[in-house]
């Protein structure tokens, strides 16, 4: 179980995160919806103990880790597969090296085996023959498959997506939310996935979390959600720039007079 | 008071620095002595400090030695002190130009090289990739930098105090037809061991210094690929200042 408790995080005098409380229980996919720069990635470096919180605790399985020393949140980092927005792929490695290259530091298995395991995660994610390939070869439906492999490569119990499916076409989007949802089924993985895609939030999610200013202001099913009265919820779901959540920078009158 | 705000907000970023600096010189040396060891990732950086840089280390090391004869030559002439001209190449090599020169070529080569990649991992979250991995990125990118730095600098000086010395000589033998046993005999006599190894030591503090600043400058960029400009930027100014006035101190504290 995942659980996020009285969490302030400010970055300057931006607070990003105030008093957010979050509970995702295990076997459970979790999406996190929310503007951009809402927050969300910052809710995931979190989880994932890359950032440390101003205030408040993250518990993972019951243990506080944002009080743990380096080398055991290193140990804790180990139950984790992380899905960037942008894949992160290392450039200085080829598409097989960066699959393996979890289970290469973690000493999980042989370094002779470990191609053999990298081209079989390929395989899960639907890539074949593409193992020897540098990352820039690759095009961004394709890159986001080679994190996914790297994610699972190490088998975690816990499965983090940054915006999976942003920047790729709906079709390619499509196909990503699919593989989210097989690799739940066939891992049994707790997964938590932030999106301002709502297509892919009701395919991959048992339950969807609103962040709205550094907290979380609903949390439902899919159904649930689509029925809000909420009305920031109900703004953000139908995407509409009219309504409780203002864009920056944007004349709402001119928005009117214009319609 | 504007000019006040303007020297105190100055103070403040610059004490900030110093302060994110020294921290990961801490936890650079403590991740250095923890094994596993990043023996790949060392031999890597090695070559590409050191084996990379000795062509255009070599290039400025022969010609300073030429115009360092050339100038002192002429120069001696006036008072007929020319066949000392070897053991004034010879001491400026080793104690000065060597360890200097090839402190401010690496930093422009390899440092900038090691900011624009840790920089641009930054920028597109393969630091944070790595720390999801398990890996701790100041082991996996900083320590085999570092290690490099402080080892593979003193080895290109050494080269390039030989280099230098042998351009002294093409000009003074060379062109001047001074003696040969002269040049030689001026430039083992007076040279010392101690100047070798103290331009040595000179030579591991710049090198230590080039790689920290670098890796430190690229491993907090922020701001995409501006960010990343900056960063270069700013590592070979600050690597190159270091350089330039930690010599001072250094050459105070070892050759007085």
């Amino acid at each position: 179980m995942i659980q996020l408790a009285d969490l302030h995080k400010a970055f300057g005098a931006k607070k990003v995160l105030q008093g957010l409380e979050l509970q995702v229980d295990r076997g459970e996919s979790r999406v996190i919806i929310g503007g951009s720069g809402s927050g969300k990635s910052v809710i995931l470096k979190h989880i994932i103990g890359i950032l440390k919180p101003d205030k408040g605790d993250v518990f993972i399985e019951g243990v506080n880790i944002s009080i743990l020393e380096d080398n055991e949140l290193y140990e804790i980092r180990k139950k984790f597969g992380m899905l960037f927005q942008m894949a992160a792929l290392f450039d200085s490695m080829n598409v097989w090296e960066n699959v393996g290259f979890g289970l290469t530091r973690q000493k999980i298995k042989k370094p002779k085996d470990v191609k053999e395991i990298a081209i079989e995660k390929l395989k899960m994610v639907g890539l074949v023959g593409v193992e020897n390939l540098s990352p820039a070869e690759l095009s961004g439906g394709m890159k986001k498959r080679v994190g996914l492999a790297r994610a699972i490569a190490h088998e975690p119990e816990i499965l983090l997506y940054d915006e999976p499916t942003t920047g790729l076409d709906p079709i390619t989007a499509d196909a990503i939310n699919n593989l989210i949802v097989e690799m739940r089924e066939r891992l049994s993985v707790t997964s938590i996935a932030i999106t301002h895609d709502m297509n892919s939030a009701y395919k991959i999610a048992d339950r969807i979390s609103m962040l709205y200013e550094g907290k979380i202001i609903q949390t439902g099913s899919s159904d649930e959600i689509k029925k809000t009265e909420n009305p920031v919820v109900k703004q953000f779901i139908t995407g509409s720039a009219v309504g409780p959540i203002k864009v920056e920078g944007v004349n709402h009158e001119r928005i009117f007079n214009r319609a | 008071m504007q000019c006040l705000e303007w020297f105190g907000k100055k103070i403040i970023i610059f004490s900030e620095q110093l302060g994110l600096i020294l921290l990961l010189l801490l936890s650079t040396l403590k991740q250095m002595i923890i094994p596993p060891f990043e023996m790949r990732n060392t031999v890597k950086q090695m070559l590409e400090i050191g084996v990379r840089s000795l062509p255009v280390v070599l290039v400025t090391a022969i010609f300073t030695g030429m115009v360092f004869a050339l100038q002192t030559y002429t120069a001696f002439k006036r008072f007929g002190a020319t066949e000392m001209v070897g053991t004034v190449v010879a001491l400026s090599m080793t104690r000065e130009l060597g360890p200097v020169l090839t402190g401010l070529i690496v930093a422009g080569r390899a440092g900038a090289a090691m900011a624009a990649e840790l920089g641009t991992m930054r920028v597109t979250e393969q630091i944070d990739a790595l720390e999801t991995l398990a890996t701790n990125p100041v082991k996996y990118l900083i320590v085999p930098r570092f290690i490099s730095g402080l080892l593979m600098l003193p080895a290109v000086t050494i080269v390039a105090d030989f280099i230098g010395i042998i351009g002294g000589y093409i000009v003074t033998v060379g062109m001047f037809k001074t003696s040969s046993v002269v040049y030689w005999k001026r430039t083992w006599n007076y040279l010392e061991f101690s100047d070798i190894y103290n331009g040595l030591i000179k030579a591991c503090f710049f090198g230590a210094a080039i790689a920290l600043v670098s890796c430190y400058k690229g491993f907090y960029t922020s701001g995409g690929a501006e960010g990343v400009g900056k960063a270069t930027t700013g590592a070979v100014v600050l690597s190159s200042m270091t350089i330039l006035i930690s010599d001072y101190f250094l050459s105070n504290w070892l050759f007085r």
